[in-house]
């Protein structure tokens, strides 16, 4: 007892915040099952969202300055137990995550209500938290294995959640099975470098790992280590020819599932990579091996020019916007590929801008396929008429998407350009404006459509209910905020990018 | 009056978005909300007035409302150019508002709401591009001009009507995103600030060659000045009903266009510097070659608005060139022929519009004879042709003469004969157009002559501007003396 009390020198419930933040949601989610309340599911998985954002932000403000916390589980200090590690690089993305949801929910109950039959909600409540939990464990924890877990708690969610979209279209399930495979294959390079790590160093503990493979010196084992784990946290991410999984799983997933994933789950992967480089494997490790220039670069180059190409030709709005956040990803992978403080911020706020900017955007592809029946192009026909708000913000986050300035879109092509610029790296900086100008055009695509077309006079849509719309402008909104006042998404990111590129010696 | 500087700013911009949302929310009262506009529109040409009678031609402190990232300010201020530039918008918008409600509803136009939304949020975003302090302030704006005239261009929503919208977007964007925004981000790695400062950010910063490639991003990534080969813009936007063409594609856009040109110029590059490193001299050059090339490409069309608007494409050279010239005597014609440029051109195309409105005709062949029937139109042409020709006593003149006096400071014989041969290129091209309305007369209309004014609406505001030519001829020294300070070296 004694000892004990030596970890847990204060009990209050200020210091348990970072368990309480996947706590809250892992709890929830089996009481929504075990209650069986059709009524009450959504309401409890609102609260656990809005708790955890609560957390999320308070657990941001305590790291803003560039400490760290480190909560022991159980009392048990690290390595041996468990350890969960925040600092600003994660509570960043702790506060994207747990936020988009949490705007989501209200969105997602007369989205879900039309997408999906009435029996299969409750479950569905209880499947969108642990997911999120899921999401939240793997960005939150300072443990390899407890990472692993975690993906896998996220990954296993999100199926069911994306094959809940066969109500509306049978190809929902064999876009689920894609996605379990791959993601199936991408946990199993996953775990195996994790293995070899342990292999390696004979811990799970992140930081401790970092510790004894900078004294190592420079092993196969560590290099094969590196190389599994990049490719198979790439798969989650969908770095380019390891995205085939995404179109199809967002576009048969039901709307509000689309929108939660990809303001989150491609966040989060992108985060895990990060992480792992970073912090687990040293940024001198990085310098040394050529996966920035041979496989991060061309790979994120391909994925500006080649998904965005891909973007115009679509006929499907919502696959579309799948076919964009590949491209997008590219962009936060051009920024870890500079090597730089200012590449990472940049890859840091382009990850929170798009989250928000996506989130968004398929939420509004939400509205009308309530309304309209389908998000094809030939659905939209006219829409900026019949449904002028839910069109006034899709116009809003397409502005966001290509950048153009006073949206959050821009803040993060702007400090991409810069980190380019300060690189050196000139024909980069044009190649990105390059790409944003693909972006132009499959957005201006989407808004001719909503309001130079005639719509069917028989087709006329209703607006959206204010359940789906306020959502839709909060996240709209945001997207004018955080292009406007960028302070607390500058600070946040500036400091992850500096605690990430002083490798262990920044979590010290 | 006891209004300070800071809200007069803020004013000027708060206005017209007050118009954007007064149209959207009273979209079915027509009278109600084409009047509250009119008088949104006067208040705010009274607010630039205060700002004028507050200030002067000082340049005042910049009002920093936020920073958007460190170091770049979105901010506002006063210097002289940009007085003159919100003093022109506002006061046309008012004459314009006029005539479009004219247009509109004699051409029985749909979306009325829609059309004065956004054309009162363009207002909105000229306002916040004259005012800017620095060139962070001054790109959001412009492209907020840019998507807010889209769906103008775009209006009648016909194919022709999407296609020229498409043309104009994608001209304007890829040019301000792949070129401008890059010239930006260049001068704030080298400088470390954007604010438009007195002579000038650049010098010790960068030199040689790579000072006039920097220069070649902005003038040709600033679209909106059209210069060739990046004008292609301009006639397709032509499809757009025309008082947008009247005081968007004759004065706003375009002359924000060149008014960065010559902010650029003044206050990123400043003219000292331009003229010791000789980065401008090709910028010269090509302004030389779009000056007379669009003019002869003018002579060829026979689409009235197609003409006007090469013609204003060669004009917008004319600022582009007095910039390039780096000398005072250039900086301050180019700022002079902003003025005298926009009462000439908006004032041909509200009669291109009147004669739209009363026959459809959109052709000058068809025109013939026309003039007879429409004395007041034809007449309101006549002078705003000869203002842009650079006759005296109009307005025109002095702008032009201030030109050539700048092209033999600097010694460039050459440049002189281009703006001579551009002046005959302007005779020839725009004075068959008022003598075929007044001399030739039309078979078919052997018949007594009719008159055919339509509302006073319609043919009252260009006879105003083109009234306004004949003023400015008078007053072209006052506005000199305004602009002086910007030919300051420092």
């Amino acid at each position: 007892m004694a000892t004990e009390q030596l970890h847990h020198t204060a009990l209050t419930l200020v210091d348990h915040l970072p368990i309480l933040e996947v706590l809250v949601p892992f709890v929830a989610a089996p009481l929504i099952v075990v209650l069986g309340s059709r009524k009450l599911a959504w309401p409890i998985a609102f609260v656990a969202s809005a708790i955890s954002f609560v957390i999320a932000c308070l657990l941001l403000l305590q790291v803003l300055d560039g400490s760290y916390i480190s909560y022991h589980i159980g009392g048990w200090a690290p390595p041996l137990g468990i350890e969960y590690r925040v600092d600003a690089a994660n509570a960043f993305v702790l506060f994207l995550v747990s936020g988009i949801s949490t705007v989501i929910l209200p969105y997602a109950r007369a989205s879900l209500e039309a997408e999906i039959p009435r029996r299969s909600t409750t479950l569905l409540y209880a499947l969108y938290l642990l997911c999120l939990t899921g999401l939240l464990g793997v960005v939150i924890t300072g443990d390899a294995f407890n990472v692993f877990v975690f993906l896998e708690i996220s990954s296993l969610s999100t199926y069911v959640l994306i094959a809940q979209g066969s109500h509306r279209d049978k190809r929902a399930l064999t876009a689920a099975y894609d996605y379990l495979v791959m993601g199936t294959i991408g946990a199993t390079f996953f775990v195996i470098g994790i293995g070899f790590l342990y292999m390696a160093t004979g811990t799970l503990n992140m930081a401790d790992m970092a510790e004894r493979i900078a004294v190592q010196s420079d092993s196969r084992t560590i290099r094969a280590a590196f190389a599994f784990i990049v490719v198979g946290v790439g798969l989650k991410v969908a770095i380019y020819p390891l995205h085939l999984w995404l179109p199809n799983a967002y576009t048969f997933a039901p709307s509000a599932i689309t929108a939660f994933l990809a303001g989150t789950a491609t966040k989060v992967a992108i985060y895990v990579l990060l992480r792992f480089m970073f912090s687990v494997f040293q940024p001198g490790f990085v310098a040394q091996v050529p996966t920035l220039e041979v496989i991060i670069l061309p790979f994120a180059l391909l994925a500006m020019f080649g998904a965005s190409l891909t973007a115009i030709f679509q006929r499907d709005l919502k696959r579309m916007l799948a076919y964009s956040s590949i491209a997008q990803i590219g962009y936060m992978l051009l920024g870890i590929a500079f090597f730089s403080q200012a590449g990472l911020m940049a890859t840091m706020i382009q990850l929170f801008n798009h989250g928000i900017t996506k989130a968004a955007l398929f939420m509004g592809v939400g509205a009308f396929v309530l309304r309209a029946g389908g998000s094809f192009y030939h659905h939209l026909n006219g829409l900026g008429k019949s449904m002028p708000w839910t069109s006034a913000a899709m116009v809003i986050a397409g502005m966001s998407l290509i950048g153009i300035p006073g949206t959050a879109g821009f803040i993060s092509k702007w400090l991409l350009v810069q980190a380019a610029l300060d690189a050196g790296w000139w024909p980069i900086a044009i190649l990105i404006v390059a790409s944003s100008l693909l972006a132009v055009i499959y957005v201006w695509r989407m808004i001719e459509t909503l309001y130079l077309t005639e719509s069917k006079a028989e087709l006329q849509a209703r607006q959206a209910p204010m359940s789906m719309l306020i959502p839709l402008w909060i996240m709209a909104l945001a997207c004018i905020y955080f292009g406007l006042d960028s302070d607390l998404t500058l600070s946040a990111s500036r400091t992850a990018a500096e605690g990430l590129l002083a490798g262990s010696t920044g979590m010290e | 009056m006891g209004m300070d500087t800071s809200t007069a700013i803020l004013l000027s911009m708060i206005l017209p978005a007050v118009a954007v949302v007064l149209n959207l929310v009273l979209r079915h009262r027509d009278n109600l909300r084409d009047g509250l506009t009119f008088v949104i529109a006067a208040a705010t040409f009274a607010v630039v007035l205060v700002i004028l009678y507050n200030v002067g031609n000082q340049t005042t402190a910049p009002l920093v409302l936020f920073e958007v990232l460190p170091g770049l300010d979105l901010a506002f201020n006063v210097e002289p150019l940009g007085l003159m530039f919100a003093l022109l918008a506002s006061g046309l918008w008012i004459v314009t508002h006029i005539y479009a409600i004219g247009y509109m509803r004699t051409n029985k136009e749909d979306n009325h709401a829609r059309f004065f939304a956004c054309f009162s949020f363009a207002i909105f975003s000229v306002m916040g591009i004259a005012f800017a302090a620095n060139m962070f302030t001054l790109f959001l704006f412009y492209e907020a001009l840019t998507l807010s005239t889209y769906p103008l261009v775009a209006h009648k929503g016909t194919p022709e009507a999407i296609k020229g919208a498409r043309t104009y977007l994608g001209v304007l964007i890829s040019t301000s995103i792949g070129l401008q925004l890059v010239a930006i981000i260049w001068t704030f790695g080298l400088t470390g600030t954007l604010d438009f400062t007195q002579g000038g950010i650049l010098q010790d910063h960068i030199a040689g060659p790579m000072a006039a490639i920097l220069l070649a991003l902005y003038a040709f990534g600033i679209g909106k000045a059209a210069l060739m080969p990046f004008h292609r813009w301009l006639p397709a936007a032509m499809v757009a009903p025309t008082p947008v063409s009247a005081l968007l594609h004759a004065v706003a856009v375009v002359k924000a266009g060149v008014f960065t040109m010559l902010k650029i110029g003044i206050y990123i590059f400043g003219i000292d510097f331009l003229a010791t490193t000789g980065a401008s001299v090709w910028l010269m050059w090509l302004a030389a070659f779009s000056i007379v090339a669009a003019s002869v490409i003018a002579m060829t069309k026979d689409n009235l608005k197609a003409r006007l608007a090469y013609s204003t494409i060669s004009q917008l050279s004319y600022v582009t060139l007095g910039m390039a010239l780096a000398t005072s005597m250039g900086i301050v014609g180019g700022g002079l022929h902003v003025v005298m440029h926009a009462m000439g051109k908006i004032t041909l195309f509200m009669c291109a519009g009147s004669i739209y409105v009363a026959t459809h005709k959109t052709e000058i062949s068809d025109m013939s004879g026309l003039g007879r029937a429409m004395p007041i139109t034809f007449g309101a042409f006549l002078i705003g042709a000869l203002s842009i020709i650079g006759l005296p006593p109009l307005g025109g003149s002095w702008s032009k003469w201030m030109l050539m006096m700048g092209a033999v400071d600097t010694g460039q014989m050459v440049i002189i004969a281009v703006l001579l041969v551009s002046s005959l290129l302007n005779v020839a091209y725009l004075m068959p157009i008022v003598g075929k309305g007044f001399f030739i007369r039309d078979n078919a209309a052997a018949a007594p002559v009719k008159n055919l004014e339509t509302s006073p609406l319609v043919w009252g505001p260009p006879a105003i501007t083109a009234l306004g030519c004949l003023v400015l001829f008078f007053f072209a020294g006052y506005i000199e003396a305004f602009l002086m300070p910007l030919g300051a070296s420092n």
